[in-house]
């Protein structure tokens, strides 16, 4: 069964229609890099997944449970969206780490949040919560940033903000990570040490959805790539393929693009 | 006139001062923010309803509204006796810094990122959770700055209630004037803005102080 399963996804803006009739599936373990042109479509695509967007049409499924259907409305009630949500992590480009808590907090907030709702919470208080730090130490330790737990986000440099950012994301154990373009917003020279971070979770099989310019990168650390023009998916095969062998005259045109440095 | 006297004569006035001051703060903050989440309204007619009464509001004189709420109702209706020069004084001012105050307020809200919203939103907070957990700090930290000015202005706007002879400091020590022919009991009652202004100041960099610890 697929982890994700996406059925005529359609969004517009107004008049505008951003994406169109968007079909895929992704199973569990696989990396989905999503490349295209600008205004193609593809963070509405991840802000759809997130539910930051409300689609006009569609299905979104994870695991087979259906998240989101369009026609069906039970599933677009504030509650269920909020339930829905904790199936996807979104890395943002610009981070939006909360500036009032130290890196540590950052990640701990959003599970000790949730804790609360547990019906053993008042109980195990002490116990969940020396958890949910253990938990958060244990991922900043992975994101290479155990020297930074009481920094707060403004004493970080934006690679180490983004680390944070993805320990973040990681904390609700999300089935799917996305990441929205996560190293544009930051110098040539700290795009390194996010892209390592994001490689060793590909190493673990983490499944993530990667919408990125870095083409490169795209290549060594996917398993899928899928390339959006206009608000379609034009092709979606494996890097190798979307790559070494485009079938498609538009996919063809934008990597001619981007390798001559236009993209 | 000893300068004792005169002392006690301004501090019964400064406590009429103080009332206007501490009663004016403590109103047009909830008010504030009441009228401030009506400019921010995605209901149309409401948000243009409220941003025209803070256009009328801040494009007037408060002291010409302390004179309308006075005069106001016992002009339009015979048979009205309308507010005691206290209630006059307060009701203006109340209103008056409230739309100020929301203005401020809006600014911080919506000067905060989408993006401190859509980051909570995806961690599955509810949007009471994001509002008090993320967003209230940092609107309180932008706002102070702005604030501090406000509430600092707000002690020097209440001498305006002497238009309508509510006996506040400047009144009193101008009445050392026609009594006495004493001019320095009204300069010295600009001590008395001194020393509270001082105080005022102290406190918000005291409150900035301990925000800095944070930026936004
Ligand atoms: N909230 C919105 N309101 C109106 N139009 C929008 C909105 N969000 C996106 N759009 C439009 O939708 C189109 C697709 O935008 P989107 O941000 O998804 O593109 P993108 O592929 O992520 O581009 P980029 O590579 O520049 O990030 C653009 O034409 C954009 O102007
Ligand atoms: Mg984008």
């Amino acid at each position: 069964m697929s982890v994700l399963e996406v059925s005529n996804l359609q969004k517009s803006f107004g008049s505008t229609d951003v994406l169109k009739n968007i079909n895929f599936s992704l199973e569990r373990g696989e990396i989905l890099s999503i490349i295209g042109s600008s205004g193609s479509g593809k963070t509405t695509l991840l802000r759809c997944l997130n539910f930051l967007e409300t689609p006009d049409e569609g299905i979104i499924s994870c695991n087979g449970d259906i998240l989101f259907d369009s026609s069906n409305p039970k599933t677009l009630t504030e509650t269920e969206i909020r339930k829905n949500r904790l199936h996807f992590g979104l890395v943002f480009q610009s981070f939006n780490l909360f500036p009032q808590y130290t890196a540590m907090k950052n990640v701990m907030l959003a599970k000790e949040l949730l804790a609360k709702g547990r019906p053993d919470y008042k109980s195990n208080k002490k116990a969940i919560l020396t958890e949910i730090e253990n938990e958060a130490k244990a991922l900043l330790a992975q994101v290479g940033l155990s020297d930074k737990l009481s920094n707060y986000p403004h004493e970080l440099s934006g690679g180490q903000q983004q680390r944070v950012a993805i320990a973040r994301a990681l904390a609700l154990n999300p089935e799917i990570l996305c990441f929205d373009e996560p190293t544009s917003a930051l110098d040539p020279e700290l795009t390194g040490e996010v892209l390592k971070v994001i490689k060793q979770l590909a190493d673990r099989h983490t499944t993530m959805i990667i919408v990125t310019h870095e083409m490169q990168f795209a290549r060594e650390v996917s398993t899928k790539v899928l390339f959006m023009d206009d608000g379609y998916v034009v092709e979606y095969d494996t890097p190798e393929e979307v790559f070494g062998n485009p079938k498609e005259e538009r996919t063809i045109r934008f990597l001619e693009r981007y390798s001559n440095g236009l993209e | 006139m000893t300068f004792t006297a005169v002392t006690l004569k301004l501090l019964e006035g400064f406590e009429t001062t103080f009332l206007i001051f501490i009663i004016t703060l403590v109103a047009a903050i909830p008010l504030g923010l009441i009228i401030s989440f009506g400019s921010m309204s995605r209901f149309r007619p409401l948000s243009w309803l409220t941003r025209t009464l803070v256009w009328i509001i801040r494009g007037t004189p408060l002291m010409l509204q302390v004179i309308i709420v006075f005069y106001g109702p016992g002009l339009i209706w015979d048979n009205v006796r309308g507010l005691t020069r206290m209630s006059s004084v307060l009701v203006a001012f109340i209103i008056n810094y409230a739309a100020y105050f929301s203005e401020i307020f809006r600014g911080g809200i919506e000067g905060i990122p989408r993006g401190q919203y859509e980051a909570g939103q995806v961690l599955g907070m509810t949007k009471r959770q994001i509002f008090f957990r993320i967003i209230l700090l940092q609107v309180i930290k932008r706002i102070v700055p702005p604030m501090s000015n406000e509430i600092i202005t707000l002690v020097k706007d209440t001498s305006l209630a002497r238009v309508i002879a509510v006996r506040e400091i400047i009144m009193e020590a101008e009445s050392f004037i026609s009594t006495y022919a004493l001019i320095w009991p009204l300069f010295y009652s600009g001590a008395f803005f001194l020393i509270f202004c001082g105080v005022l100041t102290i406190l918000f960099q005291f409150i900035e102080q301990r925000l800095s610890y944070f930026r936004v």
